[in-house]
């Protein structure tokens, strides 16, 4: 079989004689579109030994072999003085420096002693170990003809024994078994996450609703609107967020930035009018690239540049994305200002925040 | 087990004849208890004197598999001590600044390896320089495989396993990164979900599972560390176990030269100089990573804090090996999402995950590919020199400029800083190294490797220029050639050589679609080649110099005008 194919590969070439590889393995394989050439140049065999200086020079012998003790012995050093830097060297509470020094100490005596060993060993076996280079004949790795036959023999009487290719009633039944046995597995991972919930109905909604006030993140400080000054920015949390049972998840879903501008630099889209309060505005700090935090704002040209993807949004057009992967421009919260002053949210986001998803659909904003 | 052959007794000794193994002492005792349960002095018969070629390069693969070694021993050490727990603690340890937060246990643990275990930061800075250690090697080793030709047949199933554990090398990498649940770590797990949710159809509820809830949840860490201390790990020591039992059945690939033929290997025997070089690597493999650990601080948790969703640090980069990944993700262009009726298309999220999946398995199957536009179906235990396949050479640099372009754009912002460069100048120059240069990079890589074949050729013929002017009784002037020895001279000759498929119908006089495929990437691969010099045009060149002295200066005319250079 595999003849045949060689016969039909080497009449694809034309132009050039094409004879078997007699040197190589697998005897008369197809060598494909190899040019296997009678004129070639002949390999000269292994260049003549050359002797190391330690070969020649006792002076030399002794130096390296004296080089090889005197590392083993120097490996012992280290490993002692791992041990006594274990002691001698501890980690004094409240005094980093001294995890410093432990760990530089541990290490330097531990690196010593492995080291060492290697270097040791190494030169050992370079410098003094017999250097002759040696010749294995390497064999086909395909079994031998007998061995392939005898194979092809064990298969057939096992099949012969068992009935596995005549009782075709069993072996399909078997396979189908055996290929429907795993799916309960499948079904297993199911409970992986509670249920009872949608994913992407978490997904749309936040912490914020009508009256949340925003706080500081971390402390939760109510912030008034008289306190964000022109070009401020604010890292913001909903009120009450420290008291949820979920607060990282929540958290990951309500964080928001608060920035004030001028308000003739802010270009409300009609809908979006009354969103802002006198140049306030808030904006998720979710990108709506992958989800890392939105948290380097740009003073002067009002834009907020994600750190991981580097995606940028301009907040004078409604945190557009005017730069990078991202796609959506980061969804804006709806604010004003309580009777005492302090900035509430409207409502919770008119979308869900954060990246994207299959379910999420695209007319959240006209809902 | 049917028939049984009557049991010859082994452990009757004539009087008067001492049993082999019985002497010398404890050793010979042990010796020969060993044998007597195990019939060990079989394997050391078979393996104890077999050949290894040497070469420096061979010691990559080497250094992946210590690294390992120093991963599992390491890593054991940490074990004992982390807790793979989400649970909300307060930080009461020795690091001041960080006293009196709320945290994980996971990441509580992690700071008390590093501040209150005495060596525990040490382990911990081992077991991540040798994380990167590792696959650093893993891909310098899969390079140098690739770039000499050692993935051809018999090797192909090898290539296969290691591709794989390179693969569950960055897993683990991966799942490791994440377990101390730092704040860079944790927004690490933030993008991969961020990158599951934009799978269309399925991503939303596979981040669900995976985090068992919404992100980032109480589960991940604890389901992390599972994979990361058990099934990975056991995938990956079983993959090595059979990575080395292929080394073995297969011998050692050798660089061509003198004396070494596709039929034998030239080398060093196990013991005593292998046992001594590989055993004694192992420690200075060890050592340097102990070094690295005592001297570099590497991911310094108690500098980012527990995690939290809401702060970011400005330069922040992954792991190197995740780089590429990264990379990818900030190249894409703004504005490729879609929206289809009620569902989100995410492409800008997607395309990247698709497009790594599709480098990582081009890299998978080249070794199948390359077999099919050969056809060869010898069995290849001789390396190529790279620039003695320059097409596969080219398309390795061409592999290796697009890795590098999404791998530098993973530090995109850092370069912008460094450089004062702007962010968008940044991300178009390496949009463009990772689309277009790519084809560049062929196109230099495969020039560079003919030029160098027709070095190779000439020197061969000709020998080289020694720099030695002579002048001619009659006046003239020429430069003495040195001619290379048999020796030298083989290295430059031997090599494998492949022409163009020729399109030819078969039996029933047709030409399949498939063949006319192979014939214009086989045409695509060899049609620029130089064929190694043959018998005739060495003797040729020989006679040549031997009639006059100016021979020496005709032959370098005639190398330059009549090099061979057969385009078809």
């Amino acid at each position: 079989m595999a003849d045949e194919r060689g016969r039909e590969m080497a009449a694809d070439i034309s132009g050039t004689e094409l004879v078997p590889t007699a040197t190589s393995h697998g005897d008369g394989a197809p060598v494909g579109t190899a040019v296997v050439s009678r004129d070639i140049i002949e390999n000269p065999g292994l260049p003549s030994h050359r002797q190391r200086v330690t070969d020649v020079d006792p002076k030399s012998e002794r130096r390296a072999s004296r080089i090889v003790t005197a590392l083993f012995y120097l490996s012992v050093v280290g490993s002692i003085g791992a041990i006594v830097s274990y002691f001698a060297v501890p980690i004094v509470p409240d005094d980093p420096a001294s995890v410093r020094l432990n760990t530089l100490f541990l290490g330097s005596f531990i690196a010593l002693s492995l080291l060492t060993i290697g270097i040791g060993a190494v030169h050992w076996g370079k410098a003094l170990m017999m250097d002759h280079e040696g010749v294995d004949v390497r064999h086909p790795i395909r079994g031998t003809a007998a061995t392939r036959a005898r194979a092809i023999e064990i298969f057939d009487q096992a099949n012969k024994e068992s009935g596995f290719g005549r009782r075709s009633l069993i072996r399909g039944s078997l396979i189908g078994a055996l290929a429907i046995f795993p799916l309960p597995a499948i079904f297993f991972f199911r409970d992986l996450a509670p249920i009872g919930n949608n994913p992407a109905e978490l997904l749309s909604h936040t912490m914020w609703k009508e009256g949340t006030r925003l706080t500081r993140d971390p402390t939760g400080i109510p912030i008034k609107a008289s306190d964000v000054t022109i070009g401020s920015v604010f890292h913001v949390i909903p009120e009450g967020l420290e008291d949820a049972e979920d607060l990282l998840e929540q958290k990951a879903k309500a964080a928001v930035l608060l920035m004030r501008l001028k308000p003739e630099d802010l270009n409300p889209s009609p809908e979006k009018v009354g969103w802002a309060y006198d140049g306030i505005v808030a904006y998720s700090k979710i990108c709506t690239h992958v989800g890392c935090p939105v948290a380097l704002y740009e003073q002067q040209t009002h834009h907020l540049l994600c750190p991981c993807h580097q995606s940028q949004f301009d907040i004078t057009q409604e945190a557009k994305v005017i730069f990078g992967p991202a796609n959506r421009p980061l969804p804006q919260l709806p604010i004003a200002v309580d009777s005492e002053g302090y900035l509430v949210a409207q409502s919770d986001f008119h979308e869900p925040v954060g990246p994207s998803f299959w379910e999420r659909r695209s007319d959240y904003d006209n809902a | 087990m049917t028939t049984t052959t009557p049991e010859t007794p082994t452990s009757t000794v004539q009087p008067g004849q001492v049993q082999p193994g019985t002497q010398g002492g404890a050793v010979g005792a042990i010796s020969n208890y060993l044998d007597e349960r195990t019939s060990i002095s079989a394997v050391v018969k078979e393996f104890g004197r077999k050949i290894f070629p040497d070469h420096w390069s061979f010691m990559l693969g080497e250094v992946a598999l210590y690294s390992f070694v120093v991963i599992l021993i390491s890593g054991s050490f940490l074990t004992f001590f982390f807790q793979a727990s989400m649970a909300e603690v307060v930080y009461n340890g020795s690091y001041v600044p960080l006293k009196g937060l709320e945290m994980s246990a996971a990441m509580n643990s992690s700071l008390d390896i590093s501040f209150d275990v005495r060596g525990g930061l040490l382990m911990r800075q081992v077991h991540h320089w040798a994380a990167l250690l590792f696959i650093a090697s893993i891909v310098l080793h899969m390079l140098r495989i690739y770039f000499t030709g050692a993935f051809r047949k018999p090797r192909e199933l090898n290539w296969v396993i290691g591709f794989l554990l390179f693969v569950l090398a960055m897993g683990e990498g991966f799942t490791g990164y994440s377990l101390p649940d730092d704040l860079l770590s944790g927004n690490g797990l933030r993008i991969i979900d961020g990158l599951l949710k934009g799978i269309p159809v399925i991503g939303t509820w596979i981040s669900y599972l995976l985090f068992g809830g919404e992100f980032p949840g109480t589960q991940i860490i604890g389901r992390l560390y599972t994979l990361h201390i058990l099934l990975l790990p056991a995938i990956v020591v079983a993959l090595i176990a059979l990575h080395l039992v292929f080394v073995v059945v297969h011998k050692h690939t050798q660089y061509p030269g003198p004396g070494k033929t596709n039929n034998n290997v030239v080398g060093y025997p196990i013991l005593p100089v292998y046992a001594a070089k590989a055993g004694g690597f192992f420690f200075i493999v060890f050592g340097v990573i102990m070094l690295m650990a005592a001297f570099f601080t590497i991911n310094p948790i108690w500098n980012y804090g527990p995690y939290d969703p809401s702060p970011v640090s400005a330069g922040t980069q992954p792991d190197w090996y995740i780089g590429f990944a990264d990379g990818a993700l900030r190249l894409i262009p703004p504005g490729w999402e879609w929206t289809l009726g009620n569902y989100t298309f995410s492409l800008n999220v997607f395309l990247p995950v698709v497009v790594l999946g599709l480098f990582i398995v081009a890299v998978l199957l080249y070794p199948f590919f390359e077999g099919w536009v050969t056809g060869d179906k010898r069995e290849h235990h001789l390396l190529d020199r790279p620039r003695n396949a320059p097409t596969r050479t080219a398309i390795g640099a061409a592999g290796i400029t697009f890795y590098c372009g999404l791998f530098f754009a993973a530090s995109s912002d850092l370069i912008a800083t460094h450089f004062k460069m702007a962010m968008e100048h940044v991300i178009h120059i390496l949009q463009f190294t990772t689309v277009i240069g790519p084809f560049i990079a062929f196109f230099i890589a495969k020039r560079i490797c003919l030029a160098l074949q027709k070095k190779d050729r000439e020197i061969a013929l000709h020998g080289f220029e020694s720099g030695r002017i002579v002048r001619l009784p009659g006046g003239e002037y020429i430069e003495v050639h040195h001619q290379l020895d048999a020796y030298e001279r083989w290295k430059l000759v031997s090599f494998n050589d492949y022409q163009p498929l020729m399109l030819r119908p078969n039996d029933r006089g047709e030409i399949k679609t498939s063949q006319r495929l192979r014939a214009a990437v086989s045409r695509w691969f060899f049609e620029d080649r130089i064929a190694p010099v043959t018998r005739t045009e060495l003797e040729a060149a020989h006679s040549h110099g031997d009639h006059g002295d100016h021979g020496v200066v005709e032959a370098k005319d005639e190398a330059m005008g009549g090099a061979p250079h057969i385009r078809s």
